[in-house]
């Protein structure tokens, strides 16, 4: 049995015999994806809405239609004018439509709950796109690639920036320094092998595991939560290995820094997972920071891999367009890589 | 007679601190050879450097006849590493651990095994444990095994005995004695001065200073003080009455007893009517025999 493989054996028992963490990191990205995918949207549904009819034309009826068919509202009935204050305030209605048929051209009222200011813009959106239709100018609104605007398409290329640096960039770190606090690195280094055999043989083994977790959250994507499959989802692959090595080098590179296994959680911890949640564009857009952030925010990898992925994923576009972002993420694999491999062999 | 280990003026700073201070002196072939010295003195740091772990800022060192900076590669599978905490992996049962260091030095477990059964003996009852699911003297002895199993021609062991209970400790000197007539040169560290006497020759390590290094019995002979045992009920009273009596050098506890090194302006009678005029009439003094520990805190003091 070669050198190499017997460390990659032994890696591979660590793994599997910390049963706790195993489970963790294969069970996270299934969680957050159900639940980001599905618990936390921001899209609203069952708007409970009312009308206030003075007198019931076809269009009146035909647009009551809509809303009782509708998934997104629940129509709760026709009501005196009166009563809108009254259900509005004891919350048993979220929006109500006045209609009005008096003179032309007619002016419908919509009466809208804020005390969720996200929950009243949207709903208002849905009505007026509802009472457009009717009109007779109607306005299209055409919403490209997420019609159902479905908040599972921004989350999902979010969660994968997010997850392949927690399980590469945190597992790897601590299992390096692991062995330095253990002592168990300077047997390693005192024996006849070289360093890059020995760091090769801890990075495969969560390589390895970084793919399984990557089928898990592609099936899961592509079934489950629906995004479209195409040809691009092969993008989607090679990109994703690419931004599992930069993690992979970003891990090795804590590693040479942190010298106990606190340490490496804490740096990859403050170094890591802060700004991908803040600055990588996967919850807070990044066109929308203060132009100091957004400079900040193009050494975040994750930035450029969840654009990449929301373009790949969502958008469906080919390769060309991501060709910013899978530069960028090269060159800075091919630095981190460098600097760790650099600062590993100088220590020793 | 050839060196096993050749050191000569080996220096090493971390920032002000010379953690190695001019080091110098060989271990003979075939020999036990202990350092011995307080934690801090340095011990660490000098193993560090004999196996290729670190550089030295001066001085040269070879190990088995290899230099430890130009052959280096070749010197690794010469020497077999014990480092001061027994660095086995706990989530790895014992053979795992064995055949993972053995793979690591391009061995089969079977091929050197005769070389550590007498070591390996009761672990192989429970091949399937967990490293970690070891005693102390169990997981010596697995160490001790992963360090031998590729056959090297020099062992350094550092600190190998601590933390492990005295039965242990004394077996594992019996193993090294083993392991001494299979022709293994075996340097070993340790800050417990008892141990020193079963080595064939020490050396006395302070602060990063060589103190002395020679055969346990001679150093001690040469040590050119007499010792005295002295104790009371009242232990304290008797230190500092001690301390100022004429021809005492040093006073400091020994064990549960005071140990008295003294000089020529010393006499036992006057001493002893001495303490019995200061009220501590219970206190008795005795020749003893100095050791190790004595030389050591007289050349330590020097």
């Amino acid at each position: 049995m070669s050198i190499f493989v017997s460390i990659i054996k032994k890696e591979v028992l660590h793994l599997v015999r910390d049963f706790r963490t195993l489970t963790a990191v294969l069970f996270m990205p299934v969680v957050l994806l159900l639940l980001f995918g599905f618990a936390i949207s921001t899209e609203v549904n069952n708007v409970r809405i009312v009308a206030v009819v003075d007198m019931h034309t076809d269009q009146t009826r035909q647009i009551i239609e809509k809303f009782s068919s509708n998934p997104y509202f629940t129509f709760e009935g026709i009501v005196h004018a009166g009563e809108v204050d009254k259900l509005l305030r004891k919350g048993k209605a979220d929006a109500a439509v006045i209609f009005d048929y008096g003179k032309a051209p007619h002016r419908h009222q919509i009466i809208v709950d804020a005390s969720n200011t996200t929950m009243a813009q949207t709903s208002t959106a849905y009505i007026e796109s509802v009472l457009n239709e009717s009109s007779e100018t109607p306005i299209v609104t055409n919403t490209l690639y997420n019609p159902q605007l479905k908040s599972a398409y921004l989350f999902v290329p979010g969660i994968m920036g997010m997850i392949f640096i927690l399980i590469c960039a945190i597992m790897t770190s601590v299992s390096i320094v692991s062995e330095k606090e253990s002592g168990t690195m300077n047997l390693l280094l005192v024996s006849p092998i070289r360093p890059r055999t020995i760091i090769l043989g801890k990075l495969v083994p969560y390589f390895l595991l970084s793919c399984i977790i990557l089928t898990l959250v592609l099936v899961l994507s592509y079934t489950v939560l629906g995004i479209p499959f195409s040809a691009s989802a092969f993008n989607v692959i090679w990109i994703t290995l690419l931004y599992i090595t930069l993690a992979l080098s970003l891990g090795l590179l804590i590693s040479t820094i942190a010298a106990t296994q606190v340490s490496a959680l804490l740096v990859s911890g403050v170094m890591f997972m802060i700004p991908i949640v803040l600055l990588s564009g996967m919850i807070f857009p990044v066109e929308n920071m203060p132009a100091a952030l957004q400079w900040l925010s193009c050494i975040v990898p994750a930035r450029w891999y969840i654009s990449a992925m929301r373009i790949l994923m969502i958008q469906q576009l080919p390769l060309e367009h991501v060709l910013t972002e899978v530069s960028v993420l090269s060159g800075m694999t091919i630095a981190v890589l460098a600097l760790a491999i650099k600062k590993f062999n100088a220590k020793n | 007679m050839n060196n096993a280990i050749e050191i000569r003026n080996i220096t090493k700073r971390f920032g002000n601190l010379a953690a190695l201070d001019n080091v110098t002196f060989s271990v003979p072939d075939g020999s036990v050879f202990g350092l011995i010295g307080p934690d801090g003195a340095g011990k660490t740091t000098l193993y560090s450097i004999l196996a290729t772990l670190l550089a030295p800022d001066s001085g040269r060192a070879t190990v088995a006849g290899l230099d430890v900076i130009k052959d280096f590669k070749r010197l690794r599978s010469a020497i077999g590493y014990m480092p001061e905490r027994f660095s086995l992996y706990p989530d790895l049962t014992v053979s795992e651990n064995l055949h993972f260091f053995a793979s690591l030095f391009g061995v089969r477990v079977e091929d050197n095994f005769d070389l550590i059964a007498p070591i390996f003996g009761q672990l192989a009852k429970f091949p399937h444990r967990m490293a970690a699911a070891l005693s102390g003297g169990m997981k010596q002895k697995l160490a001790l095994s992963c360090a031998l199993i590729h056959r090297p021609k020099v062992l350094l062991l550092d600190e190998p005995t601590t933390g492990v209970d005295a039965v242990s400790r004394s077996e594992f000197w019996e193993m090294l004695a083993t392991l001494k007539q299979k022709g293994i040169t075996i340097l070993v560290s340790t800050s417990y001065m008892d141990e020193a006497e079963r080595c064939d020759r020490i050396a006395l390590i302070n602060k990063g200073h060589i103190l002395d290094v020679d055969a346990p019995g001679k150093l001690v002979d040469k040590t050119g003080i007499d010792i005295y045992n002295a104790s009371a009920r009242e232990m304290y009273p008797l230190l500092q009455a001690i301390r100022n009596i004429d021809g005492v050098k040093d006073c400091y506890t020994f064990g549960a007893t005071l140990h008295l090194a003294t000089d020529k302006n010393f006499n036992l009678e006057n001493a002893i009517g001495r303490l019995r005029q200061e009220g501590l009439t219970d206190a008795r003094i005795y020749p003893a025999k100095g050791n190790i520990e004595d030389l050591f805190i007289k050349l330590a003091k020097e």
